[in-house]
């Protein structure tokens, strides 16, 4: 599949993994992808519930380079190419997004009041998937956006998701406030999001996990929360992280290997001949347990798997961002859909 | 909904915050019920961290409790609490293995049981705290409000520590970014119940009050009209039955606020050797500095051995040679270990007080015990 088709299948996709395995870094991957294919791209994270501002998100930043936190503003980090490409980002944050939301619906007046007195938190207290269903809400706009071809939409979304428990109740919050809001705007917000997280056309799930065995485990599990309980489409799984395959010779004492540097005339001192012992067997152990849970992922979870490999060089930035993106373009190339 | 929406004002730094407590988060020393406190990012072994503190304690001799949030599966095998919310269960050593000198316990949190004992507790009726519990209102605070869980957590800490059961307790929080959400866990549902608004629901109609009342009444209909009447409704009901309850809870929650500023009490950072938890741990000891809490321990998982470089000029000769894959192999890995000794001194650049602890990579996942003896060993001073 080339990139294009792969972008065109949505216009939102939500990325999601169990913590640390890399969902910010995809997202980043993903957008920069489809800048190269000409597409506008945005990368919306959230600002964690409970996110003082200083706090908000610095990851994404450093792998592009920019020099300050994201915040509600959108901006450009990487402007567009020659094909008019480009990634923004925007945080969204449940507070500023009602606030908006409130101006929206003629409540402008009130909205800072309810806001400064703590009024919300009746809100938030008696309702509780609703910060959650604001942020789904604002997504959902700016879907639409897209859709109808507004001069300063993006092509493509990338949802940097809550980690993967907490994205299952993220992606619920609609149904429950179907369940428990009696009617009202909210009502309606809650239905116009399940419609879009209900179709494939609009919005799909891009799995993330390293090749572990829990965020593996993780992963088969959430991805079945997310297809009964949401009914959300999956489009795919990334392996990220994945050592490249180093074809070591068969282990051998510290010993061994000083004869046979010698017999290549070598002299290796112990301490080298150790380290070099030593590390091969940790790369051995690592491809090996490595390439079982990426086997048991695929037995286990009948979707399209795609690998990132592992950067040894150095903290992610914009270099490694372009390497990992030249990866992700590979691997889609070599990807043949499956169908359902 | 963020925190400072819920507090409705602004949160306050903890009030008479103690001396910083230094000296290591867990000796073998005999002290009575100390607690730590496990915090860091997501993903990076805190609950096997927590876990391996207990154990450590258990090995030293002492009655240690681990209280986990929510362990990986086979982790929760290990230690026997899969599936078994609440209560502490006692871990035995693996078959074969000497019996501990001391014990180690485990329980996995139940925030939503927690928190309806708690209600139990302090409800003046049984009908009461059965009202309280089927309220809507109440099952939704309970079960999904931001920082219940970290409020549940304390409690249980709390609890724990009363039964005097205990010698060790140790806490893994949920992953956070914001430390205070675990510190200012007591007070949340106290000062939810302090909101403005709410005291206005509550307030018996008096002339004094009539403005104050009518601009609750505006904010109310305002919501009513976003969210629909039944919310309003419910929570004026919640709150009304709530009545005669707070001070119970606001007791309660005060002193296990004074149980987390204890000079018993310390708290410990764990984060992985890479830049974004390195930072995003550091900030949380930022925080915690700020409340007067000074982390003792920061433990560092999956680091990677100290490798020695091959000398260039056998690497070069090595070069088309059928050793040359493991020069390249060590050099790939030594380069990750050289950037994680950066982070590290990062770590200890910026916590300076605090022992450091580096548990090395394990090549298999920590999903027994003797694994997890294995990064107990690493975790020693």
């Amino acid at each position: 599949m080339d990139p294009l088709s792969f972008f065109s299948q949505a216009r939102a996709f939500i990325v999601t993994g169990k913590g640390g395995v890399g969902k910010t870094t995809l997202s980043g991957v993903m957008a920069n992808l489809a800048a190269r294919q000409g597409l506008r791209a945005l990368i919306v994270q959230l600002g964690i519930p409970g996110a003082r501002r200083e706090a908000e998100p610095a990851y994404l930043s450093h792998l592009f380079g920019w020099p300050e936190n994201l915040s509600y503003q959108q901006v450009r980090l990487r402007p567009g190419g020659t094909g008019g490409g480009e990634v923004s980002a925007r945080a969204l944050r449940p507070d500023t997004a009602l606030v908006e939301y409130l101006h929206l619906h003629g409540m402008k007046r009130l909205s800072h009041r309810l806001v400064s007195s703590g009024a919300l938190d009746i809100v938030a207290t008696a309702v509780p998937g609703m910060p959650d269903m604001l942020v789904l809400g604002k997504l959902k706009q700016m879907e639409r956006a897209a859709a109808a071809g507004q001069a300063d939409a993006p092509d493509v979304i990338l949802l940097d998701a809550p980690a993967a428990g907490h994205a299952v109740r993220f992606l619920q919050s609609p149904h429950g406030l179907l369940d428990a809001a009696g009617g009202g705007p909210v009502r309606a917000q809650a239905e116009e999001v399940v419609e879009m997280l209900a179709d494939p056309a609009r919005c799909q799930v891009v799995l993330v996990t390293t090749p572990e065995e829990t965020p593996v485990s993780e992963t088969i599990e959430t991805a079945a929360l997310l297809e009964d309980r949401v009914g959300i489409k999956l489009c795919a799984v990334v392996v990220n992280g994945r050592f490249p395959v180093l074809s070591l010779p068969p282990p051998m004492s510290a010993a061994e290997l000083c004869d046979r540097a010698a017999a290549a005339g070598v002299k290796l001192s112990p301490p080298e001949a150790e380290s070099l012992v030593a590390a091969a067997e940790l790369r051995l152990q690592r491809q090996e347990s490595q390439a079982v849970q990426v086997a048991r992922l695929a037995a286990e979870l009948p979707l399209p798997q795609l690998e990132l490999p592992f950067c040894f060089s150095a903290e992610l930035g914009p270099e490694q961002l372009d390497d990992l993106t030249d990866a992700l373009a590979r691997a889609l190339t070599n990807w043949v859909p499956v169908s359902a | 909904m963020s925190d400072d929406l819920i507090a409705g004002e602004a949160p306050t730094p903890a009030e008479a915050a103690p001396a910083p407590t230094t000296g290591p988060a867990t000796g073998s020393g005999s002290a009575e019920g100390e607690v730590v406190v496990c915090m860091g990012p997501g993903g990076v072994g805190k609950t096997t961290t927590a876990a391996a503190l207990a154990l450590r304690g258990a090995l030293a001799g002492r009655r240690a409790c681990v209280v986990t949030i929510d362990p990986a599966r086979r982790l929760a095998d290990a230690l026997g609490i899969s599936g078994v919310g609440n209560e502490p269960r006692r871990v035995a050593p693996p078959a074969g293995e000497d019996p501990w000198p001391g014990e180690l316990w485990a329980v996995m949190l139940d925030a939503q049981s927690t928190f309806d004992d708690l209600v139990g507790r302090y409800a003046t009726s049984e009908d009461q705290a059965r009202a309280i519990l089927e309220n809507p209102v109440y099952r939704n605070m309970s079960g999904a409000l931001s920082g219940t869980q970290e409020y549940m957590a304390v409690e249980k800490l709390y609890e724990l520590q009363e039964s005097g059961d205990y010698d060790l307790i140790v806490v893994d929080t949920p992953p956070a970014q914001h430390a205070l959400d675990f510190l200012e866990a007591p007070k949340h549902l106290a000062r939810l119940l302090d909101n403005r608004v709410f005291r206005l629901l509550m307030v018996p109609t008096r002339v004094g009050l009539k403005a104050l009342e009518i601009g609750a009444h505006v904010m109310l209909r305002t919501i009513a009209k976003v969210a629909g009447g039944q919310v309003v409704s419910d929570t004026v009901q919640f709150f009304t039955q709530f009545e005669g309850m707070e001070e119970g809870f606001r007791a309660r929650a005060k002193r296990a606020d004074e149980l987390l500023h204890s000079p018993t009490t310390s708290f410990a950072l764990v984060c992985s050797p890479r830049r974004d938890t390195v930072e995003e741990a550091l900030y949380l000891g930022g925080q915690l500095a700020q409340a007067g809490v000074n982390p003792t321990l920061v433990v560092v998982n999956r680091c990677h051995p100290r490798y020695v470089q091959v000398a260039p000029a056998s690497a070069e000769r090595l070069a088309g040679t059928p050793l040359a894959p493991l020069v390249a192999n060590l050099e790939q890995l030594r380069m990750v270990a050289v950037k994680e000794e950066e982070q590290l001194a990062r770590v200890s650049a910026a916590l300076p007080e605090a022992r450091l602890c580096r548990v090395p990579f394990l090549a298999r996942e920590v999903s027994d015990l003797g694994a997890l003896a294995e990064v107990a060993a690493s975790l020693g001073a």
